[in-house]
């Protein structure tokens, strides 16, 4: 059967996962795009890349570091910027280099402890990772053949070998998780992660309920919003709150290097057809959606990366949009052509 | 006095920009508040507002001082300086209205759009409108909480003359017809003339404020204020 792979645990998570991420993801990018503030998701998922290595090399489980850490970043970020007057565009820059500049100093020189190494979820991921359990097969088939008088001298070797192979597996170990981290790892996710995804998405779209009003008031314009008792500071730093959850999961399904695709790309597509609020929302939310769930679907049979997959889809439905704009097909508003 | 504004100083890293100012605004009153650019109109407007709160003095709405409580803030409707609104932004009219709106009630924005004659419009987006429709939009917006008080920071500024008048007419009906007390900043000597009943001119200190006749047959402060005027506009150059 052509879609038996989705009977696959593995699938079904990512799917799951892959739906909750898409929701959340563009509700909450719709409102940084129109605080022309798009790239701040950017940075918080390479803030939050810091917060893995941070995680790693301090011995707590790391997407839970870089949730803390990307948030806290944002938090004090813009507690700055809003001091000294930095601009938006300034402010992205610095909190995605220094996210990134801590991420690969900490992953430099953090070791992998034994007991990651004995996570044998983790182990099975590894490329090669069958070629260090035959080297260990056949040590020991070897080692079985030895006479006792050249034991101890075939036991220094087998140690020094060991130590190598573990040496080769905490490199490999290294770079796997670096590159998960930046390019997605969706059908590595587990049971406890889709529910963590799930309560965390559930969460975001109450918040977003209740506040969006006054949300939408303050993306429209903070002085008016503030002149009609909004307190709109607070209502901004739930915003970089709940923006700091959604990159940190989201980098699950795309990582960090794609995280921005996310909260961006189904938003400018829908603001080309969204004659309201409501329209444009509920677009978004299907742009964001059919790419997450489409992307899952076409990469696993083809052996692609999820990752780009569902970004390259979004990026087709913008290019259709922007076609169909163009040649005026279909009536739609916002983002006028510019004519010569 | 429905505001009160004592000895209201602001000072901008040594400069100052408002200098002991006092005067009172009585329920119903129409208060054209003239002055050249850089007078410290906007500065007395982010006051009274709540946006600048590093002044010396008290500023008192409905007798309670603006710094124990925001509460006033609801009973005011404010119309900022031309707008600046993204063409982009995807929010219809109504939905501009029914975000700024406190309770939930679809019949008021209808009502409010109609006071400005922007009813059959409801359904377009904001972006898609001239200045002068999206101010009176912002009049619209400014209704939809039922306010006693309207303030108008130079709310005609870039809109053509045809809107303009418009924009008048719905002030002097909400004004007569709604008992709105209204306060309006403006650089039209011949508009704050026809429409407001009471004035206040400012130059960083205030040197009039009182009946509108008073101040427009005045020769010797009529002068006075071109004098003024042409002092600041030769400073800004």
């Amino acid at each position: 059967m052509v879609f038996e792979f989705l009977s696959d645990q593995s699938v079904q998570y990512a799917l799951i996962s892959g739906i909750a991420i898409a929701l959340f993801c563009s509700t909450v990018g719709l409102f940084l795009v129109l605080r022309k503030f798009a790239l701040f998701g950017d940075a918080l998922a390479h803030t939050a890349f810091g917060g893995v290595a941070f995680g790693l090399f301090i011995g707590v489980y790391p997407l839970w570091a870089a949730y803390i850490v990307s948030i806290l970043g944002a938090l004090g970020l813009t507690k700055l910027r809003q001091r000294f007057d930095i601009s938006g565009d300034a402010a992205v820059a610095i909190l995605l280099t220094s996210g990134i500049a801590v991420g690969i100093i900490l992953f430099s020189i953090t070791d992998v402890d034994d007991h990651q190494l004995d996570d044998e979820h983790d182990v099975k991921q590894l490329n090669g990772i069958q070629n260090i359990e035959e080297s260990h097969d056949e040590e020991s088939h070897d080692e079985e053949s030895h006479d006792e008088e050249s034991h101890d001298e075939e036991s220094h070797d087998e140690e020094s070998h060991d130590e190598h192979d573990m040496n080769d597996f905490r490199d490999m170990k290294h770079a796997h998780d670096m590159e998960e981290f930046l390019f997605g790892s969706i059908l590595q996710i587990k049971q406890e992660n889709v529910i963590t995804i799930l309560i965390l998405c559930v969460i975001i779209l109450i918040i977003l309920r209740i506040i969006y009003k006054k949300l939408l008031y303050a993306t429209f314009s903070e002085e008016q919003a503030k002149v009609s008792g909004i307190p709109v500071e607070k209502i901004n730093y739930l915003l970089i709150g709940m923006s700091g959850v959604a990159a940190v999961t989201s980098m699950q399904l795309v990582g960090v290097l794609l995280v921005s695709a996310l909260f961006v790309i189904p938003n400018v597509s829908a603001m080309l057809y969204g004659r309201s609020f409501k329209q444009t929302i509920t677009l978004s939310t299907s742009f964001s959606l059919f790419s997450v769930v489409m992307g899952i679907i076409i990469a696993i049979p083809f052996g692609i990366e999820p990752s780009g997959c569902i970004v390259l889809l979004a990026i087709g439905i913008l290019i259709v949009s922007l076609i169909i704009k163009s040649t005026g097909i279909v009536k739609t508003a916002g983002f006028s052509p510019k004519v010569a | 006095m429905i505001v009160d504004i004592e000895n209201l100083s602001v000072d901008y890293s040594g400069i100052k920009a408002l200098d002991k100012i006092s005067f009172g605004i009585a329920e119903g009153d129409f208060l054209g508040i003239i002055g050249p650019n850089g007078a410290g109109k906007s500065t007395l407007f982010r006051c009274m507002l709540g946006l600048h709160t590093g002044y010396d003095g008290t500023i008192k709405f409905f007798d309670k001082d603006i710094h124990e409580s925001k509460k006033y803030l609801s009973q005011i409707g404010y119309v900022p300086q031309k707008p600046v609104i993204d063409k982009n932004f995807p929010a219809t009219i109504r939905e501009i209205l029914a975000m700024s709106q406190h309770s939930n009630n679809p019949k008021k924005i209808d009502d409010a759009l109609q006071k400005v004659w922007m009813h059959e419009l409801a359904d377009r987006r904001i972006g898609d409108l001239s200045v002068g429709q999206q101010q009176r939009v912002f009049i619209a917006k400014a209704l939809v909480n039922s306010p006693k008080i309207l303030v108008l920071d130079e709310p005609v500024t870039g809109i053509d003359m045809y809107n303009q008048d418009l924009f008048f007419q719905i002030l002097g009906d909400l004004n007569k017809k709604e008992k709105i007390s209204i306060i309006w900043s403006s650089h039209d000597l011949d508009a704050v003339e026809r429409l407001a009943n009471k004035v206040a001119c400012l130059n960083k200190t205030l040197f009039f404020h009182g009946i509108s006749e008073d101040f427009f047959s005045d020769e010797e402060m009529m002068k006075k204020y071109s004098e003024t005027s042409m002092q600041m506009h030769m400073h800004h150059h």
